[in-house]
């Protein structure tokens, strides 16, 4: 049996189609591997081999029947922010270590419903909060091609899982770069869709008008099929639109002759470094080749993202959070006085250091006398900023740029210098705070033989035409298809 | 010193909606603790608000009601604060923009009306009960309650007595129960009011330090509450102190008002839209539906009562008093077919209906005596059939056995041989007897003595044991007796 698994999800799933080997069979192999390698790369939180093996064995049967459909067996593993009923879903925080989740989040559902292998629920930062992986309760997760180096986050899991090849897939979420920074940085690829695409039902909130779950994968063809699963409108989400079912696979083979991509010249500044500049630069010259025409375009706003970010998604998280209270699930501390000691003792015991300071100053921010100055200010920034997208989309169909200004950094590199880690998602960022639509794929190595990743931010809703992109440019180059050396099974 | 007393109203009316605010789960009261909390309500993380289309509606129609302004966008923001019995740690309310802004109400004040001015009217979500004192050294949470919808409804500080703060409160009462927005029933805490009250040395303009009695789930404890903290805040003042703004309880037991917090204590509540709810737009289409399902509204009820069936504003004020009682008057009017009657009818429905239910503690739905009957037995009356008395003993008759049946009371009158007697002949026999019997009270008559006719007539009415007809009876004795 020759493994599919690092050819991908659409691979994979072939193979299972064509019955040269069973669901049970690669699951069972995938958790052997997941075995082995998670205690050196913590990429899971929560494996449950009994369950899997079980759903892999009704996958199988499916299959047998002929009622199997694009994902009947094909395993994949969650990030640990999706309610999965049955399963311990933690957030990577202590608050909720043994939480386990009595309902399914709408993303969980849809898997279930596709006959897919739930293969565990994938290590992250607490809360999504960060861009290492580095601030779980459950550890730091490593990266597979240095594992003396951070997979970027906070769906670093997810991106090591697919990178490592112990899942062909992974679901991912993104509020300022959670899913393009760690697949850049783990060589991966990775869709942050439009807002409002993915239903956020059971996906716990960091920064509700920010986040959106997607998935991380090997190609563009393998991140359009599981959009086709993951997008639609779901009214138990206010927020999830009522659009039309597309098929995001149809532009796969799409040619890029004619295509606009716009380079911001904010992106081409000063801040990346040199060996992803090179990466980039490549990129857009392949693109090129391809038939697509560069044109220079601005983003003039574009860097008040970070701090308008700051102010935003704290704010909203610090509400978020308050429902970690120790009264009703969760944590609870040992001992306490009176309500108040209870409450302070419970979120100080089971919120780490980043989640504290993000409520605060989303609380401070929020504060009567501050919250014009603050609040009010970052919204009309965010206005701004998607303003200036529009206006350089009158110009471009698509924009390229870095994911990410290096390559994957040192494991404690940023540890006492939250700062610097905060300006690791300040090409990602802005997409966000305009809901966008955003991805990224690799695009070569850089130092010390570290992948380096293209972003592609899109027009609303145009998820389609940039997996189009991707596939054009993963047709064309090889990037994607590199493994870490170690990990190659 | 003269004091002038003022007041405004926060009235939490909690909407009569099958769900919650912002999920799926009932509403319904007296279930056991937390069975209709679901994961919404009970915050389990990854849980999203989606807002209940009938709740706005019944907002909306509030809004029509009052001749507000209804905002086309509206936002839905979150209140923040940390307590047991809030799950998510904030209320999802609206702040600074609510669905529904403006408004008046009219309200009776003595003989006349007064217009009082709405501030707004906005959706937000009850929080869950805190059970104290079913645990021994513990707090029970109770979240059935959570989500529940709510349409807190703000005056504008105008009400100048407790007198006037109970009749705006009556008359909201009356208006939710009317548009079938809220049940009304206070024991249950579907509609409390808040009071905020100050005084000031009459003619000064700027207004005194308030204070917020919260939680009033009657109007006698609204009247009482009132009451006691403008005495409690005169008498401070006038003794050198100085108002404190502040949140008190009203304790009945006790019959006053006590401290709760400060404002020093007052929170920040970090109000910010909420990110999981897109703003609420209420487009014209929306708001004509909502228009045209709107029924005929108490004021213009009673505007109509009193200016084409002539009826006194008392009358036509208590006729309106619900929705049902308005209905039922009407129905008995038209199926008199006689709106020269309608004065008849609201004395009969306003007395011996309204006595009876009140009697029985029944709500008019559930009068013994249907519309129909009771147009049947007021019919008689109109007729000459019986006399208004004999009506009465019918009328409780009726009662008694229950009647829906326009002739039920022509029953009653058949079978206890109740029928009016109307005959001259018959009548004049039976007065001559009288008279021939009691020559002394003749002479009196005769002397211009009004108290010796009115023997007669009693006379007359106890020979044909009531059933004689009065008018008649009269007349024919003024005809014997002072020719």
């Amino acid at each position: 049996m020759s493994d599919p698994v690092p050819l991908g999800l659409v691979a994979t799933a072939r193979a299972l189609a064509a019955r040269e080997l069973s669901s049970v069979e690669l699951t069972g192999a995938l958790l052997e591997r997941i075995a082995c390698a998670n205690p050196v790369l913590n990429a899971f939180i929560t494996v449950d081999p009994e369950v899997s093996l079980r759903q892999a064995a009704a996958a199988d049967e499916r299959i047998a029947r002929g009622d199997a459909g694009p994902l009947t067996g094909v395993p994949v593993a969650h990030k640990d922010i999706f309610m999965a009923r049955g399963w311990r879903t933690t957030c990577a925080s202590r608050m909720l270590a043994g939480f386990v989740a009595p309902y399914d989040a709408h993303v969980i559902e849809q898997f279930d419903a596709a006959g897919a292998v739930n293969m565990g629920k994938l290590n992250m930062d607490e809360f999504a909060m960060g861009s290492s992986s580095e601030s779980s309760f459950f550890g730091p997760v490593r990266n597979p091609w240095d594992i003396t180096r951070v997979p970027g986050g906070s769906s670093g899991g997810s991106a090591a899982a697919v990178a490592a090849g112990l899942v062909p897939a992974a679901t991912a979420t993104d509020t300022g770069g959670s899913i393009r920074q760690p697949a850049a940085l783990c060589g991966v690829s990775g869709l942050k869709p439009t807002y409002g695409l993915v239903s956020r039902y059971g996906m716990i909130a960091y920064a509700s008008s920010l986040d959106q779950a997607g998935p991380i994968a090997r190609n563009a063809e393998d991140l359009a099929v599981l959009m086709n699963l993951m997008a639609g409108h779901d009214r138990r989400d206010a927020t999830s639109l009522a659009r039309p079912a597309e098929d995001y696979r149809r532009d796969l083979q799409r040619t890029l002759k004619g295509l606009r991509v716009g380079l911001p010249r904010a992106y081409f500044a000063d801040g990346m470094s040199p060996d992803v500049r090179a990466g980039v630069e490549s990129a857009i010259a392949v693109l090129r080749r391809l038939g697509a025409e560069p044109v220079e375009v601005e983003l003039p706003r574009v860097e008040l993202a970070l701090p308008a970010y700051y102010v935003i998604a704290p704010a909203e998280a610090s509400s978020n959070l308050s429902r970690f209270d120790g009264v009703r699930y969760g944590h609870r501390a040992a001992s306490y006085g009176d309500l108040a000691d209870m409450y302070s003792r419970t979120r100080a015991e089971g919120f780490g250091p980043e989640v504290r300071r993000r409520i605060l100053i989303g609380a401070f921010v929020l504060c009567h006398g501050y919250y014009d100055a603050y609040y009010l200010q970052a919204q009309r920034v965010r206005r701004l900023i998607a303003e200036d997208f529009a206006s350089a989309f009158e110009q471009c169909d698509v924009i390229a740029g870095p994911t990410s200004p290096t390559v994957a950094f040192a494991l404690g590199a940023h540890a006492d210098d939250p700062l610097q880690m905060y300006l690791s998602d300040i090409y990602t960022i802005a997409p966000n705070l305009a809901g966008l639509p955003a991805m990224s794929i690799p695009c070569g190595f850089g130092v010390h033989g570290l992948p380096v990743g293209l972003q592609l931010v899109g027009n609303y809703f145009t998820e389609a035409r940039m997996l189009g992109i991707a596939a054009a440019f993963q047709r064309e180059t090889e990037w994607h298809l590199r493994a870490p050396a170690a990990m190659t099974p | 010193m003269d004091w002038e007393i003022v007041i405004g109203l926060e009235t939490h009316a909690q909407l009569s909606t099958h769900s919650k605010m912002f999920s799926g789960a009932s509403i319904a009261f007296g279930a056991p603790p937390n069975a209709q909390a679901c994961a919404v309500d009970l915050a389990l993380p990854g849980v999203l608000p989606v807002p209940n289309r009938a709740a706005i509606e019944r907002a909306i129609r509030f809004g029509i009601a009052v001749g507000a302004r209804i905002n086309r966008r509206s936002v839905f923001a979150r209140k923040n604060y940390f307590y047991p019995d809030l799950p998510k740690g904030y209320q999802i309310s609206q702040y600074e923009l609510p669905v529904v802004e403006g408004g008046t109400l009219e309200i009776p004040v003595g003989s006349g009306t007064r217009v009082i001015h709405l501030t707004r009217a906005h959706l937000e979500e009850d929080a869950g009960k805190s059970l104290h004192e079913d645990f021994h050294g513990a707090t029970g949470i109770d979240l059935n309650r959570a989500g529940t919808p709510l349409l807190e409804i703000v005056s504008e500080p105008e009400l100048g007595s407790a007198e006037e703060a109970v009749a705006y409160a009556r008359t909201l009462h009356a208006l939710v129960r009317w548009i079938d927005i809220c049940d009304g029933n206070m024991q249950e805490g579907s509609f409390r009011c808040d009071a905020n009250v100050s005084v000031r040395p009459r003619g000064q303009t700027r207004l005194g330090t308030r204070c917020e009695i919260k939680n009033l789930n009657s109007f006698r404890f609204l009247d009482l509450a009132i009451r006691h903290e403008v005495a409690r805040q005169i008498e401070l003042i006038e003794s050198g102190g100085r108002v404190v703004q502040e949140t008190r309880l009203y304790d009945p037991d006790r019959d006053e008002t006590r401290s709760m917090r400060s404002k020093e204590d007052a929170q920040d509540y970090r109000y910010f839209p909420d990110p999981d709810l897109p703003p609420l737009w209420v487009d014209d289409d929306w708001m004509a539906r909502v228009a045209a399902a709107l029924p005929e509204l108490p004021a213009a009820c009673r505007a109509r009562y009193q200016s084409d069936w002539g009826l006194s504003p008392y009358d036509a004020a208590t006729l309106t008093q619900s929705r049902d009682l308005s209905a039922y008057f009407e129905a008995v009017v038209h199926s008199l077919g006689a709106t020269d009657q309608a004065k008849l009818v609201a004395n009969w429905v306003t007395g011996e209906l309204a006595a009876a239910l009140n009697r029985d503690s029944l709500e008019v739905a559930n009068a013994r005596i249907g519309a129909l009957a009771l147009s049947g037995l007021l019919r008689r009356i109109v007729d000459g059939t019986i006399s208004g008395k004999i009506a009465k003993d019918v009328f409780d008759a009726m009662w008694t056995d229950g009647a829906v049946t326009p002739g039920a009371a022509d029953d009653i009158i058949e079978a206890r041989g109740l029928r009016q007697i109307s005959d001259s002949s018959e009548l004049e026999s039976i007065i001559d007897a009288i008279i021939q019997a009691n020559p002394a009270q003749v002479a009196e008559v005769r002397a211009g003595k009004e108290k010796a006719f009115n023997y007669f007539v009693g006379q007359a009415m106890k020979a044909t044991r009531g059933k004689g007809n009065p008018a008649t009876i009269n007349a024919i004795l003024r005809a014997r007796l002072t020719a």
